[in-house]
């Protein structure tokens, strides 16, 4: 696995984020962040709750603003402009803690409603795409459904459909298995490596060590807004260098 | 574990039962009072009090609505016929029949194309209402109905709905032609393109239009009646659910000016009562206006109880909106969605939905509201009854009987919006079916 998937990282840079600052008011959250991830990398970030990892990947699509240095996605800099901002979001998918799927719509219209009203896709060809990858999260049957009447891993599997359907070519999760019970991590978890060993590129914050082992090919650890080690997780998990990895792996790993 | 029996556990069925209706007290009709009126002493006490009110009621109310005289002249042919019988005067409802509904000063050759317009105002609202039964293609009729019905009410010549129309198009046109590159540009060209079309038109209209047109003019002043609340209502409601939402909207907007807009002017229309807007509208605003210049007062009323109604209807919708979690507003914005879309297919038709409720409590109040007009001597319904018919001689001192009626047509109406609110509610439920 690590073999094969370390072939499919390019040379090209998909994102480039240089000196970048935010405050929330006058709190420091995000503080120098560098980082530079090359297309088909799968990167997951860690850290204690308050570390700013959630804030760094809701910077990449600007649904939070930085207010210091740059951030470049898909050779497109991020700027305040809404029109230049509304291309990199389609270019980007997103998946959330909470889904966020829009309870007033069938899944199957969830997944083809930004296809249909942002790329302007033809109905039809959207809802073949739909079932497409509602066949690849294994839940076509539910495609008529409300995702009130779906279970919670179902619901994010649908979430991680309906992103793709945009063909995002960066993937940011922001801790997709933290509302779900334990029988249900798996099935989105399956849906991820699938994803991964597609050669998506991939960040993900999650606090899924096992699935950071399985196929991630570098792990950044953060801490009070700033990254504080980023590593290859065999690296990472076996050999920490700083003092703080040490003892926050020793906590979440301990039990 | 056997020795722990003492006797035998075998048991075999050799007969089945046959399936038995439960006893008497256990089913229908017994067992729903048994549970519901006569479930212990205190019930009891209060089902049979219960029960004693609505037969004095019956009693008291029952012979007065059945003896009630239908057909007569004036309320001393009502006592006479009744001769000190208990009983209803309703004859003045049969004879003022026609003022009731359509006011005084309507002529009576034209009560037709009112009630057509009343008719026809179904066939417009069904595809807003029934919008997932009924094909969108409909929805052309309901964007005519407005200039139809005014044609049909007020008559005059029929090119000037027309080119009422026709600025509305324009201004679309324009709209959607420039929108895309700038929504300034677009809005204000969609403005600049209906006014142009309006002059335009109201020049043409005024230079083709015959002595007699086909159906005769009937000023805004002869209007009255429950046609008047009716007008006022359908009017106020319909205008004021789109300005509600985009105050709403503008209250939460990033833009300052617009926000502070928005905001000054929902605080101020709710901060005062609507009679104190119906008297600036009757008297205030002429000071405004150049002199000699005539503007509806009908108007004048409309623009006062849709800027009132709507200052309402944009905090219910403001609480829909709050009450929406982040996450889809965020949802819709990393879909690549831009903020007319969000708002459309997404953040709108939840927050309208569970605002619905609310939207429906000050249609509901609004409707009945259209009733102060009376107070600046327009004549609708309630004006009518304390105007013209109980002033007149004949029917001086009817009162149960005309304000029981009125009472009654606001009922209707009123319960049947409250009705179709609940429908939609439920037919709106996505989960958990």
């Amino acid at each position: 696995m690590t073999e094969t998937a370390q072939m499919q990282i390019s040379d090209e840079i998909a994102i480039q984020i240089e000196n970048m600052n935010k405050w929330f008011g006058s709190f420091h959250v995000l503080r120098d962040i560098d980082l530079t991830v090359y297309k088909g990398e799968r990167i997951v970030i860690c850290g204690p709750s308050g570390s700013g990892k959630s804030t760094l990947i809701r910077c990449i699509n600007a649904l939070e603003e930085h207010q210091q240095g740059k951030i470049e996605v898909d050779g497109t800099l991020l700027s305040s402009d809404i029109k230049n901002i509304d291309t990199i979001r389609s270019e980007v998918g997103m998946v959330f803690q909470h889904f966020n799927l829009f309870p007033h719509l069938t899944i199957l219209e969830n997944c083809t409603l930004a296809p249909i009203w942002v790329r302007k896709t033809p109905k039809r060809e959207a809802e073949e795409t739909a079932m497409h990858f509602l066949e690849k999260v294994k839940i076509p049957e539910q495609a008529d459904k409300y995702p009130g009447q779906l279970s919670g891993g179902q619901q994010q599997r649908v979430a991680i459909a309906r992103s793709l359907c945009m063909r995002p070519r960066i993937m940011l999760f922001d801790e997709p298995t933290s509302a779900l019970d334990p029988e249900m991590i798996k099935e989105v978890l399956d849906t991820m490596i699938e994803l991964a060993e597609e050669g998506m590129t991939m960040l993900c914050v999650t606090h899924e060590m096992g699935f950071a082992q399985a196929v991630a090919n570098r792990v950044i650890f953060m801490d009070q807004g700033q990254i504080v080690e980023q590593n290859e997780p065999k690296e990472f998990f076996n050999n920490p260098k700083s003092e703080r990895t040490k003892l926050f792996l020793s906590q979440i790993l301990g039990h | 574990m056997s020795d722990m029996h003492q006797h035998s556990i075998r048991f075999v069925r050799e007969t089945m039962l046959p399936q038995a209706a439960p006893p008497v007290a256990e089913r229908g009709i017994v067992k729903w009072m048994r549970e519901n009126l006569f479930s212990n002493l205190a019930n009891s006490i209060l089902t049979l009090l219960a029960l004693l009110a609505v037969y004095y009621l019956a009693v008291e109310t029952l012979p007065w609505m059945l003896n009630g005289i239908w057909d007569a002249p004036s309320i001393r042919a009502c006592r006479e016929i009744l001769d000190g019988n208990v009983g209803g005067c309703f004859a003045v409802l049969t004879d003022r029949w026609n003022q009731l509904l359509f006011g005084f000063k309507y002529p009576s050759e034209e009560y037709w194309r009112p009630s057509l317009a009343f008719l026809l105002l179904f066939a417009a609202a069904a595809p807003v209402m029934f919008f997932k039964y009924l094909p969108g293609k409909l929805l052309i009729f309901t964007a005519i109905y407005p200039f139809l019905a005014y044609w049909l009410i007020w008559g005059g010549p029929f090119l000037a709905p027309v080119v009422a129309l026709l600025g509305f198009v324009a201004g679309y046109v324009v709209w959607n032609r420039f929108v895309t590159s700038s929504f300034a540009a677009g809005f204000f060209g969609a403005i600049a393109a209906a006014a142009v079309t309006w002059w335009l038109g109201g020049v043409i209209v005024d230079a083709v239009a015959p002595e007699n047109s086909l159906l005769p003019s009937v000023p805004s002043r002869d209007m009255g009646g429950f046609m008047l609340n009716m007008i006022l209502g359908v009017v106020c409601v319909s205008l004021s659910i789109p300005f509600g939402i985009a105050l709403a909207l503008g209250r939460q907007s990033s833009m300052p000016i617009i926000k502070w807009i928005c905001v000054i002017f929902i605080e101020f229309v709710r901060g005062v009562p609507l009679i104190t807007l119906l008297f600036v509208a009757n008297v205030v605003l002429a000071y405004f206006l150049p002199p000699g210049a005539t503007f509806d007062l009908i108007i004048r009323v409309i623009i006062m109880i849709t800027a009132f109604a709507s200052a309402y209807i944009a905090e219910v919708i403001r609480g829909g909106l709050a009450a929406l979690p982040r996450g889809q507003y965020e949802a819709a914005d990393s879909l690549g969605l831009d903020y007319p879309q969000a708002m459309r297919l997404i953040i709108l038709p939840q927050a309208l939905k569970i605002s619905i409720p609310g939207i429906v409590n000050v249609a509901v109040g609004l409707f009945k509201d259209t009733t102060l007009v009376s107070v600046i001597s327009m004549f609708d319904l309630v004006g009518m009854i304390r105007g013209p018919i109980l002033a007149s001689t004949d029917w001086n001192g009817v009162y149960w009987e005309l304000f029981g009626f009125a009472a009654l047509l606001f009922f209707v109406v009123c319960y049947g919006i409250s009705q179709y609110s609940q429908w939609l509610e439920r037919e709106l439920t996505t989960d958990h079916r």
